[in-house]
């Protein structure tokens, strides 16, 4: 187990500074400068300027010191907004994206098992047919589109939520239904699959045959074991989350770090597009792992450290 | 109760030789008819392919026969709802939505297809050469892959966004450049079972080259899966295309697209929702058509995976 975790931890690693590495030259290949887009800056000022943040040291320099920085956790100044960091950025608007993420997550694992049980357990039923067209329509309506329908019906015309902004527990309910849409049609539908699949075990032929109740088969024996699939979606899950908050915290005019970063594209503000794309990336790497050990935790025929081997 | 009547000859013995035992009868089926037959039957996807065809005819008409430019301004007849003339209406420059949103479908549609033949092409390729070689090649190839996908897809795509000049093949890149992963990932797992099937193991005894190997027995065989992935690829670029116009990384203007029209709809939701309706809908239905071919497809192809 510390074997494959140390494993693990060093593949995080690599890949974290592979993107470091990926981001830091993608940025400096940008055309235009950071000060490109602001008024005519005099050559005396923008030299100045470069001086204070480095930007006139050769690359490679540049690199080293990014990198290190980076290591410290230190991302540096936002360009755009002076006398803000990175990591205030970060800081100010992660809480935000965290709670929407959260409540997506949420909304999307419960419903999105809830209709795939009752989906399986009504094969070729009413029900089934119901919740896998649910599913299908929600695979196909893209997650702005449904953001801006439902701040169309439940915010413009019904005016029983608010629009936009993030203030109370009734702003985070349309965003999160937005952003947890997709997600929860697919698991709705991997759930539906797995639980087929289980449902045609031997084991449960022998639940049943030992006399056992419907709710306790389906609880106790089906639904657990068919659960499976589900919790190794997690991980793509918490990307599709994560991705999806970008277009969801513009639309609802969320302060989140998703807007943060589109907005320091539109703003070529790169120190905080390297910053926040790090962050991303360090966040998802870590997801993951922690997502593979719960898996192999609840599932005992999965073992850890068998898989180098 | 009548008696049939039996002749002598009846009791002849038949003509019968022990090649007749093997002779086949019926007109043998191939994979391909087998597969064929149950997708006719998925009455769903049916209706899928239909409007794809559909909308790939429209694209091509659609503009001609509004009687509009997609891109003529006419700021006076701006934001009108949909009549006899306009069909769909106008923007807010005035612009005919019936002959934007087919414009805008050819260029979807193309995004959509062009995306994904790209990452058939490379992933094909990386996938059967990483699972035909194995070992160390494979574990580098398959690494590679993995800290590329490190990085969410969209990240990416927006990254890229950022340094490339805006226009449609810019766009086609960005998505392809860590798009074909998925479709490695699968060849990959499929060649690297059906490298040790016997034709494989007959043909490499016979003397075949390893491309032959490869592109001759091994990727034929992975066509089923192949299909599948690529009709879900479609959806996938198109649903990226309207995002990223959406959050106004794509396709530049005057160019329309179904992202970019919902982008622009956007402001005027309150007062003029027709605006935002029919690049909309369409983006839903263009989505729904392929998901729809897609499990058709792998219904039919993968017919234990029921």
């Amino acid at each position: 187990m510390a074997k494959y975790l140390l494993k693990r931890l060093g593949f995080i690693l690599l890949s974290l500074f592979f993107i470091v590495t990926i981001t830091f030259f993608i940025m400096k290949a940008a055309p235009g400068g950071p000060f490109a887009s602001e008024r005519k800056l005099t050559p005396a000022i923008e030299q100045q300027l470069n001086e204070i943040y480095g930007l006139d040291d050769p690359l490679y320099k540049q690199y080293i010191d990014y990198v290190i920085s980076t290591a410290q956790l230190d991302f540096g100044p936002s360009f755009k907004y002076v006398g803000q960091s990175v990591n205030g950025i970060i800081k100010r608007s992660f809480p935000y994206s965290f709670i929407l993420g959260m409540e997506a997550i949420l909304l999307s694992l419960s419903i999105g098992v809830l209709l795939g049980v009752i989906a399986a357990l009504k094969h070729n039923k009413f029900s089934d047919y119901a919740a896998m067209v649910i599913a299908v329509l929600g695979i196909s309506v893209p997650s702005f589109i449904m953001a801006t329908i439902l701040q169309y019906i439940f915010a413009i015309k019904l005016q029983a939520l608010p629009v936009a902004k993030f203030d109370s527990f009734a702003h985070t309910l349309l965003p999160a239904i937005a952003l947890a849409t997709t997600p929860l049609a697919f698991i709705a539908r991997l759930m539906r699959s797995s639980m087929l699949d289980v449902l045609n075990a031997d084991y449960i032929k022998t639940a049943k045959s030992k006399g056992l109740s419907k709710r306790v088969v389906t609880y106790k024996h089906a639904v657990r074991n068919a659960i499976m699939p589900v919790v190794s979606y997690m991980g793509p899950l918490v990307v599709g989350i994560l991705t999806g908050s970008f277009i969801i915290e513009k639309i609802f005019a969320i302060p989140g770090l998703g807007n943060e970063f589109v907005e320091s594209v539109t703003n070529r503000d790169y120190t905080v597009i390297m910053g926040t794309t790090v962050f991303f990336g360090a966040l998802l790497l870590v997801s993951i792992l922690i997502v593979d050990i719960i898996y192999s935790l609840i599932d005992p025929r999965i073992k850890i450290t068998g898989k180098g081997e | 109760m009548p008696q049939p009547q039996l002749n002598d000859s009846d009791f002849e013995p038949i003509q019968y030789s022990e090649y007749d035992a093997e002779k086949i009868v019926g007109r043998s089926t191939s994979f391909w008819k087998d597969a064929w037959r149950r997708f006719r039957k998925n009455k769903l996807a049916l209706i899928g392919v239909v409007i794809i065809i559909l909308l790939g005819i429209m694209s091509f008409i659609g503009s001609p026969i509004s009687g509009h430019n997609y891109s003529d301004n006419d700021l006076i007849n701006s934001n009108q709802s949909p009549s006899a003339e306009h069909w769909f209406g106008t923007d807010n420059l005035g612009r005919d939505i019936f002959s934007r949103t087919w414009y805008g479908a050819k260029i979807s549609l193309f995004i959509g297809l062009m995306a994904a033949f790209i990452d058939l092409i490379i992933g094909v390729i990386w996938g059967a050469t990483a699972g035909f070689f194995g070992g160390k090649i494979d574990e580098y190839m398959m690494r590679i892959a993995d800290i590329l996908t490190a990085v969410p897809y969209l990240l990416v795509v927006i990254l890229l966004m950022v340094i490339m000049p805006k226009g449609l093949w810019t766009l086609i890149i960005a998505m392809t450049i860590t798009g074909w992963i998925n479709m490695a990932r699968i060849v990959r797992g499929q060649v690297m079972q059906l490298k040790s099937e016997e034709y494989v193991i007959a043909s490499r005894s016979l003397g075949a080259k390893k491309t032959r190997l490869m592109f001759r027995h091994l990727v034929p065989n992975t066509l089923g899966p192949i299909l599948v992935t690529l009709t879900l690829t479609i959806p996938t670029a198109i649903f990226t295309e309207a995002f990223l116009s959406y959050l106004g990384l794509g396709v530049p203007a005057p160019l329309a697209s179904w992202g970019t029209m919902s982008s622009d709809a956007l402001s005027f939701l309150k007062y003029e929702p027709y605006q935002l309706f029919f690049p909309a809908f369409f983006i839903c239905l263009t989505m729904l058509a392929f998901n729809v071919i897609g499990d058709g497809m792998s219904d039919a192809l993968d017919p234990k995976e029921r």
